[in-house]
């Protein structure tokens, strides 16, 4: 198998079309911008309710709205997908809600985890969402695990693996592709180069010419596309999906883009980068690129931006409100789950927990 | 009923397992054509094919996290680790994953995986061929250990295993792998997770252990009784969860204990169960509870029956408890 490191483009930075355009409806091509309006909104909100101390951590995307949309779009509901922090996009796509989005980061009792990991950990089987870990790149395995098991029971589903450029350094990366190839498993692993592991840059993470070139070491076939172009990250997609789908294998894609914002609400991404590269990226923006496409194709209006972006913030609004307005969850939701009948040890610590009751509230020195 | 060691237990129990259950898959390294270094997974590549008895590549990270993710797809898959000691680059994939999934997903995923691993010294193994790490996943919330140590449990407990929800941590003490041979049921049976077994009865003194110490302490306790001493010997059989109502209940009897293990001593799996006796049978106690285990020194080569308790060590602390 090939890699190819030229970087597949289909609309060049000025959001014109240099290569054949995919064939999506152009409902769907709408719906997708404004799923891309919506994350970028979503991401101002949610920061500034981080500020304010009303949610404990956020992680934007912003700057990676395409690489996200555009690799949700390539899937079929029954796909499965692990994911991880910067993916929780796919999962708006997939139908998540923005009020069980929100609830996650609070953690209370209307969260789908019930409160049980910290902000942006979100994940729900009913979008075939896969609950992950902060370690990185440990969902990959999974990925290489759930993908053979769809395809000894001859199921048609394909598992898509979600990764970042730091993630390639990981032992997990190298088992999940090495076993995936020589399995011939339906999977795709989609990397979000975004250049940046916390304040590592990609430089200092690999010596790689690429990072779609370490799929060679594998036998795999590789592929590398410009992330800031919707279209572009659809084609390769869908066409990894399908190829894993029909039997031809995995893939792995390199999505390159750049991630604007710090690594979450509690990183300065100034005290380690130049403004001019930051400058460089944003002349690259993604939802901007795809909107000049769409206008100059007659599918946008600004009535329909103005409207979006109302609606849109309304109901960032209105799930906010919803979602501060429910509980913590109660303490026996600490003890469920940890096995499928809880042990009587462990029963024994729930009723001397109940009895204590909450608590003392003590702020961490150093807030996450 | 046929006549088994531990390994033909095992192998029964897996091809038990493969017949009855299609979600059932068996993977790690040299699994297949070669039946496993030990010899366990013999003849069940052929029988069942190489999709479900699957060689993997070198890598335990790959192997537990490609078990998660057919778990997680709906297989039961037994992963085996060649030698426990090779565990370590599966480890963040067997705490943080593995034990975590149902909970950290509220029930919405569950990782039915079983870890099988030869552990445990007396095989001239040395350092990296023989440690007992039981500890480490007993500490681990969501993660079952069971350990056996005859034949018949063996297959019992881990046909248990596969019929359960959770992730079993199943050590296989390789001294006794072809040492004993047992009448072993034939077809599907199920020794229950979280029942201590008796090994022996008594009345004066207790000794709790597990694994490839249960005929140490089956010696020693023979040797006692020539001296008058009716010593029980309790084989937990699963460490997590842990009958401590039999535990619990054979101390109050005797009110004299001896916890017997080869893993090393400090925070191994004794002080859990010698702070579960302080904390709930105290009063019962008639002597100091004691410890007989490995030292803290890392498994030694050319020393290994120096640093593993024998019936000698376990003898002598029972003429401390009984003098006491």
């Amino acid at each position: 198998m090939s890699v190819d490191e030229t970087l597949h483009q289909v609309l060049d930075v000025s959001g014109r079309a240099i290569a054949p355009v995919p064939d999506v409806p152009k409902e769907d091509l709408r719906r997708l911008h404004r799923h891309m309006v919506s994350m970028r909104l979503l991401d101002q909100r949610m920061l500034s309710l981080q500020r304010q101390g009303r949610i404990g951590f956020y992680g934007m995307a912003t700057g990676q709205e395409a690489t996200v949309t555009g690799s949700a779009y390539a899937l079929r509901a029954t796909d499965w997908v692990f994911h991880a922090l910067r993916e929780t996009g796919v999962c708006l796509w997939r139908g998540t809600t923005l009020e069980e989005f929100i609830c996650q980061l609070i953690g209370n009792a209307g969260d789908v985890l019930i409160g049980r990991q910290m902000p942006m950990h979100f994940s729900d089987r009913r979008v075939n969402s896969v609950a992950w870990s902060s370690v990185i790149g440990t969902q990959l395995v999974h990925a290489m695990g759930a993908a053979y098991a769809a395809k000894l029971q001859q199921h048609d589903t394909v598992c898509m693996g979600y990764i970042g450029d730091g993630g390639t350094s990981s032992p997990d990366f190298h088992a999940a592709l090495n076993f995936a190839q020589v399995w011939q498993v339906p999977a795709v692993f989609f990397c979000q180069n975004n250049q940046w592991a916390i304040s590592v840059p990609l430089s200092a993470q690999t010596a790689s010419s690429s990072i779609a070139i370490k799929a060679a070491a594998y036998g795999m076939r590789g592929v590398r596309v410009d992330g800031n172009d919707l279209l572009a990250v659809i084609q390769v997609t869908r066409e990894a999906v399908e190829r894993a789908r029909a039997g031809g294998g995995p893939t792995f894609i390199e999505s390159l883009t750049y991630r604007m914002g710090g690594h979450s609400s509690s990183d300065d991404p100034t005290r380690y980068r130049d403004a001019a590269q930051v400058q460089y990226w944003e002349e690259r923006d993604p939802v901007r690129r795809f909107e000049t496409w769409l206008r100059s194709e007659g599918l946008l209006t600004d009535a329909d931006l103005e409207q979006w972006t109302a609606e849109v913030q309304d109901e960032i609004s209105r799930a906010i409100t919803s979602a501060e307005s429910l509980p913590a969850p109660p303490i026996e939701s600490m003890f469920s789950d940890v096995y499928a009948q809880m042990p009587a040890a462990l029963a024994d610590q729930m009723k001397y927990a109940l009895a204590l009751g909450k608590g003392t509230h003590v702020e961490g020195a150093f807030p996450l | 009923m046929p006549q088994m060691t531990m390994v033909q237990a095992i192998t029964d129990a897996l091809r038990t397992g493969l017949r009855e259950d299609p979600r059932v898959v068996v993977l790690g390294e040299d699994v297949g054509l070669n039946g496993g270094v030990f010899r366990v997974t013999e003849g069940l590549q052929a029988e069942f094919g190489e999709a479900r008895v699957l060689d993997t590549p070198l890598a335990e990270n790959g192997i537990i996290g490609g078990a998660i993710g057919m778990a997680l797809y709906g297989l039961k898959p037994v992963a085996e680790i060649q030698f426990v000691d090779f565990i370590y680059p599966a480890f963040d994939q067997i705490v943080s994953e593995l034990a975590k999934f149902r909970w950290r997903s509220a029930g919405q995923y569950s990782c039915p995986v079983i870890v099988r691993a030869p552990y445990g010294g007396g095989i001239r193994g040395g350092l990296y061929h023989s440690q007992s790490p039981e500890a480490y996943f007993a500490h681990t919330a969501g993660l079952q250990v069971v350990i056996p140590s005859t034949p018949s449990d063996a297959k019992g407990l881990l046909l248990a295993a596969l019929a359960g929800e959770d992730p079993v941590i199943f050590l296989e003490p390789k001294r006794l792998y072809r040492t004993i041979k047992e009448d072993v049921a034939e077809g599907v049976f199920h020794t229950p997770i979280g029942r201590t077994r008796t090994a022996r009865s008594g009345e004066h003194a207790t000794v709790l252990c597990y694994g490839a110490m249960v005929p140490v302490a089956v010696e020693a306790a023979e040797s006692a009784a020539a001296r008058g001493w009716s010593v029980e010997v309790l084989d937990l059989r699963t460490l997590v969860p842990l009958d401590s109502g039999a535990v619990l209940d054979s101390v109050r009897r005797t009110g004299r204990v001896v916890i017997l293990h080869e893993a090393p001593r400090t925070c191994g799996y004794g002080a859990e169960l010698a702070a579960l006796i302080a904390e709930q049978a105290l009063t019962s106690l008639q002597a100091p509870v004691l410890r007989v285990t490995g030292y803290d020194t890392p498994f030694p080569y050319t020393l290994e029956h120096t640093y593993l308790p024998d019936a000698k060590r376990v003898t002598a602390a029972l003429e401390h408890v009984m003098s006491y």
